[in-house]
């Protein structure tokens, strides 16, 4: 089954800031589509609406049709798994116990062989298997993100989400794992919705680009429709180079704009 | 970037990993891991047995004299009469002196670390026990009404610990109440704890400002918290709240285990977080209510008891959460043992004893403790 996710004009704000003005979109399946904007701009309050973390003030988010708010929680995490920036953990708790918890939708009280051997697939898919007795707050960022997205991926849903999974990270480590879920994305017929700074990894990696800027959807499509020099300048206020590399448009930021906010 | 006959190769030996998995084969990983299964199932089942050891061997503390041997079968002679014999005197003296409050300090201990346990974990703080959420000051509060200005709610038999039941009870549910309605986070749930704990302690003390010496007496004597004030009559009580309230919070093991990733995670992985949170604290604020109220304030153990388990046995809540309560039964009836023995005949009140008994030996653990020794 390969479920397509929309959003009809979501609202959310905090007191009487809005975070988000009438956002909407559609997204096919199978895609890697990233939400890139500034500072503040909703990105990270648009992932948490789609999967009802927070609930939006107004507007509808439909996965197959179906209403997400009108759905329960753990019904809502069997189509839709999040994966945070990082992960605090205040008690011990080793990478395997860790990557089980994706299994809550699905798991039985005892938790069976079958949610083991899940997590053990996993492990391998990603090449951490060696890491499944460490102790989780005793990984390295990069380590920590692989085995979140991890957890996210036991859990079984079509539609991943992702808070800028490369913050934090070594350029080693930040195309370690776009690879890897572009992989995913492809392997196991997934959609990724990721909020990301990096716009050059955005263009590098995305079907899709949406671009924000306060609360707001600026432009959307491919990289070379969103990542202009107009786009940028006016979204971001940085003047900036836009070159063709791979057949991607990548960036070069050069100086901010001053003045009066765009 | 890997190249398409990179990535087939590594496809490859994946599907070639699970097959020889499903052929009965298993990584040096997964064995590890199966080890680390057996040795958590060993140790809950290894402290439960070390708790029937112990409860033989405290038995025959005492001035009369009992051997391990007649205090089992003293134990099982009530029920299997057939199998077992015992003298009417040491049957006695085993079934209404020492067994009673070995039962009342086991039932405590089990109590006040499984209460401990799943607070830690829902309010994500390695300082929460059972009596972050007010319920001391509130039981004191009772207490010191009861004892001060002769105002008790129920009355009879139940004059004084009546009070502090349902002053501990009020108390968590008007902090458990704030939290709901002002979003059930864990960061609130601490802070209103704290605040009201301090209302209700400034109101006792001002109680104790006016009170006779005999009021005093009896208000710290329940403060110590003590086993003594422990008998059949009101083991049914407890009894009966233990068998609703244990099993409602097991029940919640997966969600627990989630719940110490942040609300976000929870939320996203489908467990409703702030009414987790409000479930587990309002049944373990019913179970710790009923465990002060008779036996007074034993502080010490619903902190460090989830504590010591997870050095051993790491975080998943299905083990944790037996684990700290046999741990608790045991670190309160050994400490209530020596507290009884030590200076014979003055007994040393059970709170004291726990935390100077418990306390040296929780700061061993941490010392000895190295972080990776939990794993394996």
């Amino acid at each position: 089954m390969i479920i397509k996710l929309q959003a009809k004009e979501i609202v959310f704000g905090y007191d009487s800031n809005p975070v988000l003005d009438s956002v909407s979109f559609e997204i096919a399946p199978s895609k890697l589509v990233t939400i890139v904007g500034p500072n503040g701009s909703g990105k990270s309050t648009l992932i948490k609406c789609i999967n009802k973390i927070v609930s939006p003030q107004g507007g509808s988010i439909l996965i197959d049709r179906r209403e997400v708010a009108k759905m329960t929680r753990m019904e809502v995490a069997r189509y839709l798994s999040y994966v945070p920036q990082s992960s605090v953990r205040i008690f011990p708790t080793n990478v395997f116990d860790t990557i089980l918890m994706g299994r809550r939708p699905h798991i039985g009280w005892l938790g069976s062989e079958r949610d083991e051997e899940k997590v053990w697939d996993v492990l391998q898919l990603l090449n951490i298997e060696r890491l499944a007795m460490n102790n989780f707050s005793e990984l390295s960022g990069g380590q920590q993100q692989k085995v979140l997205i991890a957890r996210a991926l036991v859990q079984e849903a079509e539609v991943m989400l992702l808070d800028e999974p490369t913050s934090n990270l070594d350029i080693w480590h930040q195309l370690d794992v776009m690879n890897i879920i572009r992989d995913v994305v492809k392997k196991k017929e997934i959609t990724a919705i990721m909020a990301l700074h990096d716009l050059n990894l955005a263009s590098y990696y995305s079907d899709r680009i949406i671009m924000m800027k306060r609360g707001k959807i600026v432009a959307v499509g491919d990289p070379h429709s969103v990542i202009t020099e107009e786009n940028i300048a006016s979204v971001y206020r940085v003047q900036a180079a836009v070159r063709k590399l791979s057949d991607r448009p990548m960036i070069m930021p050069l100086r901010q704009i001053r003045g009066s906010k765009a | 970037m890997m190249s398409g006959k990179a990535l087939f190769f590594r496809a490859k030996t994946r599907a070639e990993m699970s097959q020889s998995r499903r052929a009965g084969k298993r990584s040096a990983m997964q064995t590890a891991h199966d080890r680390f299964k057996l040795v958590r199932i060993f140790f809950v089942l290894g402290i439960a047995a070390l708790l029937v050891f112990l409860t033989g061997l405290i038995i025959t503390l005492g001035p009369l004299e009992i051997s391990v041997a007649d205090a089992y079968s003293a134990l099982l002679a009530r029920f299997l009469p057939d199998h077992f014999q015992s003298e009417a005197l040491t049957s006695r003296v085993v079934w209404n002196i020492r067994f009673p409050r070995i039962l009342g300090g086991m039932m405590a201990g089990f109590g006040l670390g499984i209460c401990g346990c799943v607070m830690q974990a829902v309010l994500k703080n390695p300082l929460a026990s059972p009596f972050t959420l007010g319920i001391t000051a509130g039981a004191q509060f009772g207490i010191s009404m009861a004892a001060v200005i002769g105002f008790s709610v129920l009355g009879g038999p139940y004059f004084i610990i009546g009070n502090a039941f349902l002053c501990a009870l009020l108390c968590s549910f008007f902090i458990i109440g704030l939290a709901a309605i002002k979003g059930a986070t864990s960061e609130n749930l601490v802070l209103a704890g704290i605040a009201v704990n301090y209302f209700f302690s400034a109101i006792s003390q001002l109680l104790k400002y006016f009170a006779s010496d005999e009021q005093l007496r009896l208000m710290t004597n329940w403060g110590m918290g003590d086993l003594a004030a422990f008998s059949w009559a009101n083991s049914q009580l407890l009894l009966a709240v233990f068998v609703i309230c244990v099993p409602l919070l097991m029940s919640k093991c997966w969600d627990l285990n989630i719940m110490t990733a942040g609300d976000d995670t929870a939320k996203s992985i489908g467990v409703n977080a702030e009414n987790t949170r409000l479930f587990i604290m309002a049944t373990s604020s019913l179970l710790v209510a009923v465990i002060v109220c008779f036996m007074g304030i034993i502080a010490f153990v619903g902190l460090v008891a989830p504590h010591m388990a997870r050095m051993v046995i790491g975080g998943d809540h299905r083990f944790l959460i037996p684990a700290s309560g046999v741990l608790g039964a045991l670190v309160l009836m050994s400490a209530d043992a020596v507290g009884m023995n030590l200076m014979a005949p003055t007994i040393i009140p059970t709170g004291i004893m726990t935390s100077i008994v418990g306390v040296p030996f929780f700061m061993y653990l941490m010392m000895k403790g190295k972080r990776k020794e939990f794993w394996t």
